[in-house]
């Protein structure tokens, strides 16, 4: 058994330790809002936030993980950051297909927690490892702004 | 193009090379289930359907030439309001992005005269006699259709479904329906100062007639068609992780498998050791399928981890086992000798050398394009449960319903009606969802036969995608062209060399005609400019490599190949390249049009900093025209970047502007990204890339700003989802040849190592 704490609950999960987090989330845990795009940290579709960093659960072994690790998903994230991109997201009408956005969203939301007045280069930078096919980037540009502005405001 | 082969197959069925004669049935798919239906997208058992009650008009697509689509509207088939005021709108095509959910509704909704916040879209079940797209005969989305072939049956389904609701309130209240007023989804009675809403009345309004005939809305009346801020319906689930695909699809039981395929296309299974898959935990079951080795498993990981367990021993007798580079010099040998004619108009070879002897100029291209993959964000997946009644239940990113249907039935030996498809939000296609085999679905269903004890989820690893063909084809073209000593156009020979997906499907008798397929030729044997001495000319080669329909088909190389030699005849010419294009395209105001607004809206004929490069391209496709000017930077080491794209469109009349915006935005970032780094190449006939690691998609840090501007319309609208990607890599190639002097025909740039 594996103890790990999702979204402020503990959760226990009978799985093999080499299993990613993102099979745990998605297969035992049914939270699919985190998706699987490439299963080797290049596409960022799966990024959760571990104690606040963006981590790509799909090369995250649960072995790595302690049961005080805080997993953060797209299901439970919430302040000021958050509603904030969402909000952008939403407003700028972000998403075309969407698989990639729980991804781009916990993205985003890292880069601004820590950066409220991030620069071009710094949304390069932060977003980079997010691959959208669809390739909504100018909106996503747009948005990380937009969010930005309604945090400083 | 796609519509006529589509409609011949499914009026004559699908010959020797598609499904076998056994499991294609011509007629007519049963209704679906309603009430399962309705519980499905979550209106609940007690909902109400406008004239559900009503007997199928005929589909008379042929006898209506004015309006696409039957004559008559059917409301009961695209719009559920329900008891709780909701109006549903049912979207028969596949939405994986480009928004049609959101279009298809706000078509109805306006003749309907729905509040936007009470309307919803969900997909329609398959079922072809209620579906079909009007330009295929069969259920599907593809060609930049959807709007264009919805546009006069949801705006006469919104227009009955409001009659109906007028008269309901009419005969309540015992006034004249000529007293009654709709707005915003509130039906009122001005001089007794009464209202109803949509859900008050829809109980009432069911028991009526559908009117056969409908007046539809002037134009200016409009409040949700072309309004520029209606946002997206997918626009809040796609930002909290509670939008479904079929990746997340959970059925009780459900297991899931990842299949091993030939690492050589072509190639078979000749033997399998599963011993130690099956001891990996989790896995239950290996089963062996005429396309390779699936391996079922409690849950996704344990399946990969399984599959790496196996050994398999591939037979490769009938595989591809060159590499791109002998292929490509094969193509070249190819190109040596005519190919078979796609079109022909005066004596180009006599054209051009006369135009050489009397002072004119000539200039040679030779064009290479990869192989590429489509590569959408949401693999390949799909859950397939058998149906204890027979036949089975599909959840899919469907774009190819009818199909789908005609393959399983053959696959379990069922009736097509009873495969029943649960269509989900699809993360991207590109075409890469819409198989004339059904593909992916076929695995799926071959798994679940196999293994019937449990709905089965295959799914495809990113390798399994990258790797797994369908490729937009490897495609070369020579061009020979001259322009005569007064800078005027006089001939044109285009030999293109490639593979036909045409061919050996059922859509070769319509779609390959005289050994030519037309998706090979389009962009280039129709050619928009004037030229008196037109010849083009295909050579059609085989391999077991697959290959598809690729975002905006054959235009992706064909405008390419046109657009840039364009460019090299008005430097040869003296000439300004948008000057150039626009006297050539007199007759084709809508072309000159969008030109026009392109140039001028990005300054066209300012000058640029030392660096700098403006280039411009120009094309129809899918009955969409799209002019796009790029301006990028060229800096001392010879790197290039992309700094803007300008696009004007002229798709007729708009639906939603923000939505065709976006799509000229990810069409250009779609079409710059693959031409910077993207191919799929091979050695010894195994693809050489994986994964994002190798297979580089476009990032943030590649994309330009892009500004979109729309050439307001009244035509019938067309398409926006593949026009915005033909014409933004030819105009970057361009600006660089503006700047360096060097053409871009070798693809992708980083070829050419302008690009890191």
């Amino acid at each position: 058994m594996v103890r790990i704490n999702v979204n402020g609950e503990e959760r226990q999960v009978d799985v093999p330790e080499d299993m990613p987090l993102l099979w745990v989330l998605r297969d035992e845990l049914n939270m699919t809002g985190t998706k699987f795009g490439c299963g080797i940290a290049q596409c960022g579709a799966c990024t959760v936030h571990v104690d606040g960093t963006p981590t790509r659960a799909c090369q995250t072994p649960v072995s790595m993980l302690t049961p005080d690790s805080k997993i953060t998903t797209i299901e439970g994230v919430k302040g000021k950051a958050a509603q904030a991109v969402q909000a952008a997201w939403q407003k700028l009408d972000v998403v075309q297909c969407g698989y990639c956005q729980s991804g781009q969203i916990m993205s985003a939301i890292a880069l601004l927690t820590d950066n409220q007045n991030p620069t071009d280069q710094d949304i390069d930078a932060a977003m980079d490892g997010n691959v959208c096919r669809c390739a909504t980037y100018v909106r996503i540009r747009a948005a990380i702004k937009d969010a930005a502005q309604t945090m400083r405001a | 193009m796609l519509h006529h082969l589509i409609r011949h197959a499914a009026q004559n069925g699908f010959g020797e090379h598609g499904f076998p004669e056994s499991g294609f049935a011509p007629g007519p798919l049963s209704a679906p289930s309603r009430r399962g239906f309705l519980k499905a997208i979550g209106v609940g058992a007690g909902a109400l359907v406008i004239g559900a009650h009503l007997p199928m008009p005929a589909l008379a697509a042929e006898a209506a030439p004015k309006i696409v689509g039957p004559a008559d509207p059917r409301p009961h088939a695209f719009i559920i309001v329900a008891p709780d005021n909701t109006v549903t709108v049912l979207a028969k095509h596949l939405d994986k992005g480009q928004g049609i959910v959101t279009g298809l509704a706000t078509i109805a909704a306006e003749e309907l005269d729905a509040d936007w916040s009470q309307v919803r879209g969900a997909f329609a079940p398959a079922d072809q006699k209620l579906y079909a797209n009007h330009f295929f005969g069969v259920q599907g989305t593809g060609g930049s259709t959807a709007v264009a072939n919805s546009w006069d049956e949801l705006r006469m389904a919104g227009a009955a479904a409001r009659a109906m609701l007028v008269a309901a309130a009419a005969a309540r209240w015992k006034v004249p329906a000529g007293e009654v007023t709709v707005s915003k989804g509130v039906v009122r009675h001005a001089a007794s100062n009464r209202s109803l809403t949509f859900g008050e009345l829809a109980e009432e309004a069911a028991k009526l007639p559908v009117p056969q005939q409908v007046k539809l809305k002037d134009k200016k009346d409009y409040v949700l068609i072309g309004k520029p801020d209606l946002h997206r319906l997918d626009h809040v689930s796609k930002t909290n992780g509670t939008a479904i695909f079929a990746m997340d699809i959970r059925r009780p039981g459900q297991v899931t498998a990842v299949l091993a395929r030939s690492p050589r296309f072509g190639g078979t299974v000749k033997s399998v050791d599963d011993a130690a898959a099956r001891k990996v935990p989790g896995v239950i079951d290996v089963v062996s399928l005429p396309v390779g080795v699936a391996v079922i498993a409690k849950n996704t990981w344990a399946a990969i981890k399984g599959r790496e367990a196996l050994t398999v021993t591939w037979d490769d007798a009938k595989a591809e086992t060159r590499g791109t580079d002998a292929m490509l010099a094969d193509y070249r040998k190819a190109a040596e000798k005519p190919g078979d004619v796609a079109a022909a108009k005066g004596d180009a070879e006599k054209a051009i050398a006369d135009a050489k002897a009397k002072g004119g100029h000539v200039v040679e291209g030779e064009f290479v394009f990869p192989y590429l993959a489509h590569a959408p964000m949401e693999p390949l997946n799909a859950v397939v449960a058998l149906n204890p009644e027979g036949g089975c239940t599909i959840w899919a990113g469907s774009q190819f319903q009818t199909v789908e249907q005609m393959v399983a039935a053959h696959i379990l030996g069922c009736k097509p009606e009873q495969v029943k498809i649960e269509t989900q939000w699809a993360g991207g296609s590109f075409g890469r969802r819409a198989t004339p085999s059904a593909d992916y679905i076929a695995e799926a269903v071959m798994i679940a036969k196999a293994y019937p004890k449990a709905p089965v989820h295959l799914v495809w690893t990113r390798e399994d995608d990258i790797k797994g063909g369908r490729y937009r084809p490897l495609v070369l073209h020579k061009i020979t062209a001259a322009v005569d000593a007064k800078g005027d156009l006089v001939g044109w020979k285009q030999r293109i060399v490639g593979q036909s997906f045409m061919a050996g499907t059922p859509f070769e008798a319509v779609m390959v005609k005289n050994g030519v397929d037309a998706t090979m030729v389009e962009g280039a044997s129709d050619m928009a400019y004037p030229v008196a001495n037109l010849a083009v000319d295909a050579h059609t080669v085989a391999s077991p490599v697959t290959t598809l329909w690729w975002r905006s088909v054959g235009h992706t190389h064909t405008a390419y190949a046109k657009e840039v030699m364009i460019d090299r005849l008005a430097k040869a010419a003296g000439k300004d390249p948008v000057a150039f294009r626009m006297e050539m395209l007199r007759d084709h105001p809508r072309l000159a049009g969008v030109l026009k607004l392109a140039a001028e809206k990005a300054g066209w004929g300012q000058p640029l900093p030392q660096g700098k490069g403006r280039g411009v391209a120009v094309h129809e496709s899918f009955n969409t025209y799209v002019a796009h000017v790029a301006d990028v930077s060229v800096d001392a080491k010879g790197q290039i970047k992309v700094d803007r794209v300008v696009v004007a469109v002229d798709c007729g009349e708009v639906v939603n502007p923000d939505i065709v915006k976006a799509q000229m935005e990810g069409g250009a970032g779609w079409g710059i990204g693959h031409a910077l780094r993207d191919e799929i190449t091979m050695t010894d006939g195994k693809v050489d890339q994986a994964n994002f690691d190798s297979y580089l998609p476009m990032r943030m840090s590649d994309m330009p700003a892009v500004e979109v501007h729309i050439v307001p319309s009244h035509e019938r609208p067309t398409g926006a989802g593949e026009p915005g990607v033909p014409t933004v890599a030819p105009a970057v190639a361009n600006a660089v040849f503006s700047v360096t002097g060097q053409p871009l025909q070798t693809l992708p740039f980083s070829r050419g190592g302008i690009v890191s």
